[in-house]
């Protein structure tokens, strides 16, 4: 399974791992790591240390994240990003949407 | 496609073959007792005219028979047959192995061996029924997905022309400007535009919407629409970008976005200014072989909310031979047959080679043909390349065909005036200038009429409402400074105006336009001013730089200060075009 859920110590933090490609095929597989409507969770952090490539499709992917966990108001951290996607989140300027670290 | 469960207990029409009476007469019994319909014959060319006039399900064929043996009615057959899977089985009493395999090599699916064992058989006719049956299927799928796909082909091909009619009316194919996009690059996301502004110079846009196919290309219609219907108004760089991403915003989905790159080109004022969302560094490369990287610094198109989103162009001065160039991220992505990506290695590899003679387009494209070796098939790129020019050399809009110059408004006045902080939020040129269009007489010239106005606002703003010192252009830190200077006296301008009025009536032989520009700003002494008084360049003025007043002067038949110098007045004549061009001298 490519993506991988858990929950932090304190359960309001939702961690998503994404191995491999972060593309279009981890479409549904991404979603279905965030859209369970629990109320508990108030972070999200993206964990992109297993994470190889990342396009396009993908910064789509995050936006919608984004939207679901309150748009302006939503608290996301991407981390532990390799340089070849930290490059693309940087190009996009997605600095200005996601906290990446 | 038909009931699965009824196909598969459909009685079978079963062809079968053998000159032995006694043994086709056992075998046909047998047959008919389990359900099958049943042909016979008794030599292979009879077996092989029935099997072309009866198409059967089924064939059992006898291996040696007189006039033509079961292996060559077997090729026969199997031939016929097609893409279409008929079971070809063969009867024999044949035991040594050469035999049998002679048989499958012929086309033979499999044998039965004399004396039939009516178990056996019914098992192999069911069994070779069911692969029939899934033969049959996966041809039916095949076939269908093929013509989907002729549909989907189809329909795209129409998409594109009818994109193409939109996309391309603008000047992608002035002598300055060289680019390259694939025929489908539109069913990629990419997208490149290019308008001539009425001010002078061109307008480019290069975007890469997410995704594939029709969702990618959607979007790129009303992006087409708003660029080449605000471009030619004379809106500028900004207020474009701010209509696109408000559209892209509002309707594309979510996660659908648009990565874009617009270059506003002045070859007056020798300037690009360039916004950059998403798509890879842009490059200035100067004639001098000076190179300087434009990166993104915006999010792209239709992430952002209106009120968020960040127009701001960032400006760099640049002299006829600059180039700038501009790709979208498939040129970075193109792939050599290991899987290397060209990458930004490539790019600025090249650009690290490149001599002062090479044109950077020619040098790229050669580049990116070489390191993937098979450039037809991984063809999705977007490469752009524009040169600065020559103001004069540059075609604007081109020669309408001459109006009936009786038609549309001749005699009116109007006045606007824009007061207050509108003074730092919104230019009035396109309105002006749209007002002035509705003139057919003045349609032709809607470039000399933008450069008149645009001169004339221009200068009542920046040097009579700002105060702005037109000396600080002429060196490049002043440039930065000017326009930084500029921003912050913008924030400050209450009390002002600048008021136009625009005055066309009609003359025997064509007609007039008066345009009379007054603001609230000092003045200055245009009785003292070497330039409205000789016509000749000043190194140093106070208010105009000679250029702006030099340029006015050529377009008007009469230019005339009042006042302070804070009201100017033009008058700008138009002929009717001549009928018959030989009477002429």
């Amino acid at each position: 399974m490519p993506i991988q859920t858990r929950r932090d110590d304190d359960g309001q933090t939702l961690v998503i791992s994404i191995e491999g490609r972060f593309d279009f095929s981890t479409h549904q597989a991404f979603r279905d790591a965030y859209e369970h409507g629990d109320p508990d969770v108030r972070y999200y952090i993206v964990d992109l240390s297993d994470t190889t490539y990342l396009d396009s499709s993908a910064l789509g992917m995050l936006l919608l994240l984004r939207d679901y966990a309150g748009g302006d108001s939503a608290r996301i951290v991407i981390e532990n990003c390799n340089n070849d996607v930290r490059r693309i989140l940087s190009i996009s300027n997605f600095e200005q949407l996601f906290n990446i670290r | 496609m038909d009931d699965p469960v009824a196909e598969h207990t459909r009685p079978l029409r079963i062809l079968i073959a053998d000159d032995s009476d006694s043994d086709r007469l056992i075998l046909k019994t047998l047959l008919k007792r389990l359900g099958h319909e049943v042909l016979d014959v008794a030599n292979g060319l009879d077996a092989v005219s029935l099997f072309r006039q009866e198409a059967p399900d089924l064939v059992l064929l006898d291996a040696l028979m007189p006039i033509m043996d079961g292996m060559e009615a077997a090729r026969e057959i199997k031939f016929l047959a097609g893409e279409r899977l008929v079971p070809l089985i063969f009867l024999t009493s044949l035991s040594e192995a050469s035999a049998l395999a002679r048989c499958l090599e012929a086309g033979g699916d499999d044998f039965l061996s004399k004396p039939y064992n009516r178990i056996i058989i019914e098992a192999k006719i069911k069994a070779f029924n069911r692969m029939r049956l899934m033969h049959q299927t996966l041809t039916d799928q095949r076939d269908l997905i093929r013509e989907r796909n002729r549909q989907l082909t189809e329909e795209q091909e129409i998409a594109k022309r009818v994109f193409d009619n939109v996309a391309h009316s603008g000047c992608l194919d002035a002598t300055n400007i060289r680019y390259h996009a694939s025929p489908q690059s539109i069913f990629n996301g990419d997208v490149l535009f290019a308008s001539p502004r009425p001010a002078g110079g061109v307008l480019i846009f290069m975007g890469d919407f997410t995704g594939h196919g029709l969702p990618a290309a959607i979007g790129a219609m009303p992006v087409a629409e708003i660029f080449y219907g605000m471009a030619n108004k004379g809106f500028n760089g900004q207020d474009v970008l701010r209509e696109i991403n408000q559209k892209l915003k509002r309707i594309l989905p979510t996660g659908m976005f648009c990565c874009g790159a617009m270059v506003e080109a002045d070859f007056k004022l020798n300037q690009v200014q360039i916004w950059n969302g998403g798509l890879p560094d842009s490059w200035l490369i100067r004639a001098s072989g000076e190179q300087v990287a434009l990166p993104s610094r915006h999010l792209p198109l239709g992430i952002l909310a209106p009120d968020q989103f960040n127009a701001e162009f960032e400006r760099v001065g640049a002299a006829p031979g600059d180039r700038v160039l501009m790709m979208t991220d498939g040129f970075l992505e193109s792939a050599d047959s290991a899987g290397n990506v060209f990458g930004e290695r490539g790019v600025t590899g090249t650009l690290d080679r490149l001599d002062v003679g090479d044109h950077p387009f020619d040098a790229m494209m050669a580049a990116v043909h070489r390191f993937t070796g098979n450039f037809e098939d991984g063809d999705d790129l977007t490469l752009c390349c524009l040169e600065m020019m020559d103001e004069a050399g540059f075609a604007t809009l081109p020669d309408r065909a001459a109006p009936s110059a009786l038609a549309g408004p001749a005699e009116w006045r109007c006045t606007y005036e824009i007061r207050e902080r509108t003074l730092g939020e919104f230019s009035p040129l396109p309105l002006l200038l749209h007002i002035c269009m509705e003139v057919p007489g003045l349609r032709r010239k809607s470039g000399e009429i933008y450069t008149l106005l645009a001169e004339l606002y221009n200068n009542a703003l920046e040097h009579g409402v700002l105060e702005l010192p037109s000396e600080w252009k002429h060196s490049p830190e002043g440039f930065g400074r000017y326009y930084a200077e500029r921003n912050r006296r913008l924030a400050s301008v209450e009390g002002h105006y600048i008021r136009f009025t625009l005055h066309h009536s009609l003359k025997p032989d064509g007609g007039r336009l008066r345009v009379v520009c007054e603001d609230s700003g000092q003045g200055f002494d245009f009785r003292n001013h070497p330039s409205v008084a000789s016509g000749i360049s000043p190194t140093t003025s106070g208010r105009y730089a000679g250029r702006g007043l030099l340029l006015l002067k050529r377009l008007a038949e009469t230019i005339r200060f009042h006042e302070q110098g804070n009201h100017v007045e033009i008058v700008y004549d138009w002929q009717f075009a001549r009928t018959a061009e030989n009477r002429n001298d």
